[in-house]
C-alpha cells in the first residue's frame, strides 16, 4: 500500500509525518536538528529515500544534512570525522563561496539595499533545496544573498551557477522584509536544461541552457512601489508553482496578485479573479490536474494571518480567476498565523492530498483534494516548509 | 594536548560530549587550534569562522583564563595554560534572542 511522508521544516527543528494511503492517522517523528533552523527538506525524486535538509543559525551558519534512509539518521556528506587530523579535509558540504573566477564565474557586485544604496553580496543560509528529478547525486540549493548552487556530488561540494547572479541586472535587485533570497527552484520535466527560479524582490528567471545563461521572466508584472511598468527586475515574487503534468504553465503568488503564464514565463496575466485578497505566500498546483490550483489569501503586507480570523484555502479548477473558498476543517474564528511560501505540497496519491503549515506550528492535510481539512500535526514550532512524498 | 569546550550545538553537530582534547603544533593560537579542530571535524568548518575570510562569526566568543580572547589577532600565541592543557579554551555562543 502507498505511504506518505511530509517533511516538516521548522524554526526549532525538523519532524517528519508519515501515514499510509488513507491519510487518518499520522506519525510524528522528531525533532531532528533540535534547536536549529530548518529553512527546508526535500527529498530526491529519483531515489525518494534519500533526503536533503537546509539547516541554518545566526549563531553557526549554514549545514546541509542528508539521510539515505527516509529520515532515520542524517549525515553531513563528507563531514565525517576523520581518524587522524590532516591537511586536506574532505569537501565542505556548507561552503557557499560565490563564483568569482574569470572562467565560470562572475564578478563579485553589489546589490540595492533597503535605503538604495549599494551593498557587497553576502552568504547567509539556503533557502531551498531542489534535487534533480533524475539524478540522487545532483541537487540545487537556493540561497541568501541570492544566487543558485548545485553539487554533483550528493551535497559533499557545491559550486555556483553564477551565469545567474551576472547577467546584469543584479545591482538592481533588492532584499525583501525577509531578505534576499532565492526560494523557488523548478526543474522542468520535459527539459533538462530548462530551470526556473524565483528571488524576493528581484522576479522570476528562466535558463534554458542548464544554468550557463538567464533571462528575466517577469513581463506582465506589475508592482505598486516600482514607478516603471516595464521594469525588468525588482517584482516581489513570494512562490511559483507548475504541474508536471504541463510543464510551461506556472502559477505565480506575487506579493499581491496571483499570475498566470502559459509561455513558460515569457508573459504574465493576472489570475486573483474573485479572491477575497490576493496577497499570500504560498501557491500549489494539484498532482493530476494541471489546471487546479490552491492559494491561502492573507490579509496584507502589513498583517500577514487570514482576513477575519479564519484560515481559508482557495481553489480554483479554472487555473485561476475563479476561487472557491474550502474551509472544511479550518479554523472558523481567531485564527492569526500565516502560511510561508515553500509551507504547501501536494502529494501523487490518485485522490490528491494537499498540505500546508502556519507559523502557529500547525499542518493540516486534505486526503480530498482541499475538500476537507484536518490538522495533522498541531503543535510544532512555526511552519517554515512542508514538501511531501508519496512512496509506493 | 590542547582542551577545548564548545557550545552545546557543536557538540551535538560533531556528535562529542564535553571537553575536545587536540593535538596542536606549537605555536598554540586561536588560528592553530581551529585549524586542528576543523581538520579532526571537519562538519565544524565554516560554523565557528566564515569559510572564506575566516572571519570569527559575530555571535561567538573565545573566553580562556577568565580572559575574553575574542578580539585578538588569531595567530596571538594562547595563555600558557591553554597551551600546556591545564586550562581549556572555551568558545561560547552569545545568549542572545529570545
Amino acid at each position: 500500500m502507498s505511504k506518505v511522508r511530509v517533511l516538516v521544516g521548522t524554526h526549532k527543528g525538523a519532524f517528519i509525518l508519515s501515514s499510509d494511503g488513507k491519510r487518518k492517522n499520522w506519525e510524528v517523528s522528531g525533532p531532528f536538528f533540535a534547536g536549529w533552523e530548518i529553512y527546508h527538506m526535500k527529498g530526491s525524486p529519483a531515489a525518494p529515500n534519500r533526503i536533503f535538509a537546509s539547516q541554518t543559525s545566526g549563531w553557526f551558519g549554514q549545514i546541509i544534512q542528508r539521510s539515505d534512509d527516509g529520515g532515520k539518521t542524517w549525515s553531513t556528506p563528507g563531514g565525517e570525522k576523520t581518524p587522524t587530523p590532516g591537511p586536506e579535509p574532505p569537501a565542505p558540504s556548507n561552503k557557499f563561496a560565490y563564483d568569482t573566477s574569470a572562467e565560470t564565474g562572475a564578478p563579485l557586485t553589489t546589490h540595492q539595499w533597503y535605503d538604495g544604496t549599494q551593498h557587497p553580496w553576502e552568504f547567509k543560509r539556503v533557502w531551498h533545496i531542489e534535487p534533480s528529478l533524475t539524478d540522487p547525486e545532483v541537487v540545487y540549493a537556493g540561497i541568501e544573498d541570492a544566487a543558485l548552487f548545485r553539487s554533483d556530488n550528493g551535497g559533499q561540494s557545491w559550486h555556483e551557477l553564477a551565469g545567474l547572479r551576472g547577467h546584469g541586472t543584479g545591482p538592481h535587485w533588492q532584499p525583501g522584509a525577509g531578505g534576499m533570497c532565492l526560494h523557488t527552484v523548478i526543474l522542468d520535466p520535459s527539459d533538462p536544461d530548462r530551470i526556473y527560479i524565483a528571488i524576493s524582490a528581484a522576479g522570476a528567471f528562466r535558463t534554458d541552457d542548464g544554468g550557463k545563461t538567464w533571462k528575466p521572466i517577469n513581463k506582465g508584472l506589475h508592482s505598486q512601489y516600482i514607478p516603471d511598468p516595464n521594469a525588468e527586475v525588482g517584482h516581489c515574487v513570494h512562490h511559483i508553482a507548475m504541474s508536471p503534468r504541463k510543464p510551461g504553465v506556472l502559477f505565480m503568488q506575487k506579493h499581491w496578485d496571483v499570475m498566470r503564464s502559459d509561455d513558460a514565463g515569457d508573459t504574465w496575466r493576472e489570475v486573483s479573479g474573485n479572491l477575497p485578497t490576493d496577497f499570500g505566500f504560498a501557491i500549489d498546483v494539484h498532482a493530476h490536474e494541471p489546471e487546479t490550483l490552491y492559494v491561502v489569501p492573507i490579509k496584507s503586507d502589513s498583517e500577514h494571518f487570514p482576513v477575519d480570523g479564519k484560515l481559508r484555502v482557495y481553489r480554483s479548477r479554472s487555473g485561476g480567476n475563479e476561487w472557491e473558498e474550502l474551509s472544511k476543517g479550518l479554523p472558523e474564528k481567531d485564527c492569526y498565523v500565516n502560511v510561508l511560501r515553500d509551507a504547501m505540497a501536494v502529494d501523487t496519491l490518485d485522490d490528491c492530498g494537499i498540505y500546508f503549515g502556519t507559523t502557529g506550528g500547525q499542518v493540516y492535510g486534505s486526503a480530498d483534494s482541499g475538500d476537507t481539512w484536518m490538522p495533522i500535526a498541531r503543535d510544532l514550532p512555526a511552519v517554515f516548509s512542508v514538501e511531501v512524498q508519496t512512496l509506493a | 594536548m590542547i582542551r577545548l569546550v564548545l557550545p552545546q550545538h557543536l557538540r551535538t553537530l560533531a556528535q562529542v560530549q564535553g571537553e575536545i582534547a587536540l593535538e596542536v603544533a606549537e605555536p598554540v593560537s586561536i588560528r592553530s587550534v581551529l585549524d586542528a579542530l576543523e581538520s579532526r571535524y571537519p562538519v565544524l568548518r565554516g560554523t565557528i569562522r566564515d569559510h572564506v575570510t575566516l572571519e570569527r562569526r559575530p555571535f561567538l566568543r573565545f573566553f580562556a583564563c577568565e580572559e575574553d580572547l575574542s578580539h585578538q589577532p588569531p595567530d596571538t600565541p594562547l595563555p600558557e595554560p591553554v597551551a600546556s592543557g591545564k586550562e581549556p579554551l572555551l568558545i561560547i555562543g552569545a545568549i542572545a534572542g529570545g
